[in-house]
């Protein structure tokens, strides 16, 4: 039996067992997916008073929204995640077994892959029932939609591992790694019109993998005619394929070498301190 | 870095204890410091397949970093230290296969059930079986052994301290380790959930062949459970044996009280039963109320902790004496 690959099976089964137990906590549950809900609610409120003007402006909505909630889920939450389960022990257990950090890593990739797939499910059936133009139509956009979220993800989760390495108390620390991710959010043209801004942030926009990700969703949920509107003018798919997957690569190197440096120094008093230093916080 | 073979113990001792076990673990002089803090000085032992020993040392004297060392998850600063015929600092994870660490949980896993949780960590294991040591151990063969069968589909975060804890050591031990690693592993148990968790620790070390290697500041519990105790004080192993030879190590007096004539008399003596000899000469059938007081591994214990700890010794002295009784 090959050791890795039973290790990946394991993991594999194991981010099963994490997303349907996602399912059982209201409150996590409620933190993955309250963002799509908000988004598909804002998208038909926004089209049934008509403020569109022509303008598909709830597709516009949804497409925005699911870029974002992308970039929170493989930046934030994972950097969450991590260093939750660095405190409570979770990494350390998965370190005391052969080939365990394997088996954790594939098991947070499925955690959030399925994760991200059930929130574009949340936005695209609605949008698809409620929202007028929207413009996610057939199997092109639907191939289109899973591989920018897969390749996204992985573009994205790296950088959000990264940042969870670095947090040594959850609380004070995801409110850190907010900010960037929120800064990047704002130069990258989900939340304001990207052709608004100065060009030297477009310039650096351009260089992120965020722009790209909601790129590829634009080109998923928005109509046709909507690539006109691009920079480019086009979807420029290739182009969005190949920033994320250098993004992807860049991201699994770096994260590795991050992620192994932080395992290695985990340890029972370590775990044992962070208790202590949580039960009097609480 | 294979480290050198450390020296046999005496001929003699060996077969006094019967025909010595292979060495599983071996340590010569461990030292670690964090920062100018020296919490290691030169630590050296041994041990045998099948053995179960107790670290006894006051909090704070190092062992958990000895075991951490141990176990692979912390670096030490200098010394040779062999672990199943690896340097634990390289140990790969054919290696680590072989080693059960029982952590501490807390909060991890919470919403996991107990027999999924366990048969999840038992899955990686089963690539490393062999003919004489099948891996994983069955889930629920295991949660029958640390009587956790009627729990088996609660979820973790439902379970009592002490069911949590047998949850613990049954996934330190679901790989089947030759070497067990148990950290304070009663610590805030009641009495009766630490005599279960003691019964459970023979039992795997009887039929399992595992060696235990587990740390305690407990004495009573070390002198139970352990083949061998191990004294750390002061960075250093300070006395290493059977709970009996460690109380013959220490030339602690006996005390002798007797009472003669209405008046009682008190005598410290290294060699009470000659004394008593001569008492009886001298004054037969008149010496009644005969007692004679050896000092207790307790008192052993205390005084050792107390000799070696000279420098911060009053307050470290005082402060163990609190956690003792």
């Amino acid at each position: 039996m090959n050791a890795d690959l039973n290790a990946v099976r394991a993991g594999l089964s194991r981010g099963w067992i994490e997303f349907l137990l996602s399912f059982r906590n209201g409150q996590e549950l409620f933190g993955y997916l309250y963002m799509p809900i908000l988004f598909v609610g804002m998208a038909i409120t926004f089209d049934t008073v008509g403020l569109g003007d022509g303008e598909p402006v709830g597709a516009i909505v949804l497409s925005g929204g699911a870029a974002f909630f992308l970039v929170m889920l493989g930046v934030t939450t994972v950097c969450q995640v991590l260093a939750n389960e660095r405190e409570d022990g979770t990494l350390l257990r998965a370190k005391a077994v052969p080939r365990g950090l394997l088996g954790y890593t594939v098991a947070k990739s499925v955690h959030v892959a399925t994760m991200s797939l059930t929130a574009m499910a949340l936005i695209v059936v609605p949008g698809l029932l409620f929202v007028e133009d929207f413009g996610f139509q057939g199997w092109t956009d639907l191939v289109t939609l899973l591989w920018v979220c897969v390749l996204g993800m992985l573009a994205l989760a790296p950088i959000g591992a990264i940042l969870g390495s670095f947090i040594t108390n959850p609380r004070v620390g995801l409110t850190l790694a907010m900010l960037p991710t929120i800064a990047i959010i704002m130069v990258s043209g989900l939340v304001l019109p990207f052709e608004f801004m100065p060009g030297w942030v477009q310039a650096l926009g351009r260089t992120l993998p965020v722009y790209w990700l909601g790129l590829g969703v634009r080109s998923a949920m928005l109509p046709e005619a909507h690539a006109a509107l691009e920079l480019a003018g086009s979807w420029q798919l290739p182009q969005v394929a190949g920033v994320l997957a250098v993004w992807a690569l860049g991201g699994l190197v770096v994260a590795q070498w991050v992620l192994r440096r932080m395992a290695r120094r985990e340890s029972g008093s370590r775990v044992q301190a962070a208790r202590e230093e949580a039960m009097k916080r609480a | 870095m294979p480290s050198k073979t450390v020296p046999e113990r005496s001929r003699a001792e060996a077969l006094a204890t019967g025909t010595p076990a292979e060495a599983v673990l071996r340590v010569r002089d461990l030292r670690m410091n964090y920062g100018r803090t020296e919490v290691l000085k030169g630590v050296d032992l041994t041990a045998r397949r099948g053995e179960v020993i107790a670290l006894l040392g006051p909090n704070g004297a190092g062992k958990t970093t000895t075991i951490e060392i141990l176990e692979g998850f912390r670096r030490r600063s200098a010394g040779e230290v062999d672990v199943l015929g690896s340097d634990p600092d390289h140990g790969d994870e054919a290696w680590r296969s072989r080693i059960g660490v029982v952590l501490q949980s807390w909060r991890d896993h919470g919403a996991w059930r107990v027999r999924d949780l366990l048969h999840h960590f038992g899955r990686f294991y089963a690539p490393y079986a062999t003919s004489e040591r099948p891996r994983p151990h069955d889930t629920d063969t295991l949660l029958e052994l640390v009587g956790l069968t009627e729990h088996a589909g609660k979820r973790v975060k439902t379970l009592s301290g002490g069911q949590r804890r047998r949850l613990d050591v049954a996934i330190g031990v679901v790989g089947r380790p030759e070497l067990l690693f148990l950290d304070e592993p009663t610590a805030g148990f009641d009495p009766k959930a630490r005599r279960d968790f003691h019964d459970l620790v023979f039992r795997l070390a009887d039929e399992e062949d595992t060696t235990v290697l587990l740390t305690t500041h407990d004495l009573d519990e070390a002198g139970k459970l352990a083949d061998r105790i191990l004294l750390l004080a002061g960075g250093r192993i300070v006395a290493d044996g059977s709970p009996d030879r460690l109380s013959s190590l220490v030339a602690q007096d006996s005390e002798v009280t007797w009472t003669v004539d209405g008046q009682r008399h008190l005598h410290s003596t290294g060699n009470p039963a000659r004394y008593v000899a001569e008492l009886y000469a001298e004054h037969g059938d008149e010496v009644t109320e005969l007692r004679v007081t050896r000092p207790s591994l307790e008192d052993v214990y205390m005084a050792m902790v107390q000799r070696y700890e000279s420098g911060d010794a009053e307050r470290a002295a005082a402060e163990f004496t609190k956690e003792i009784r």
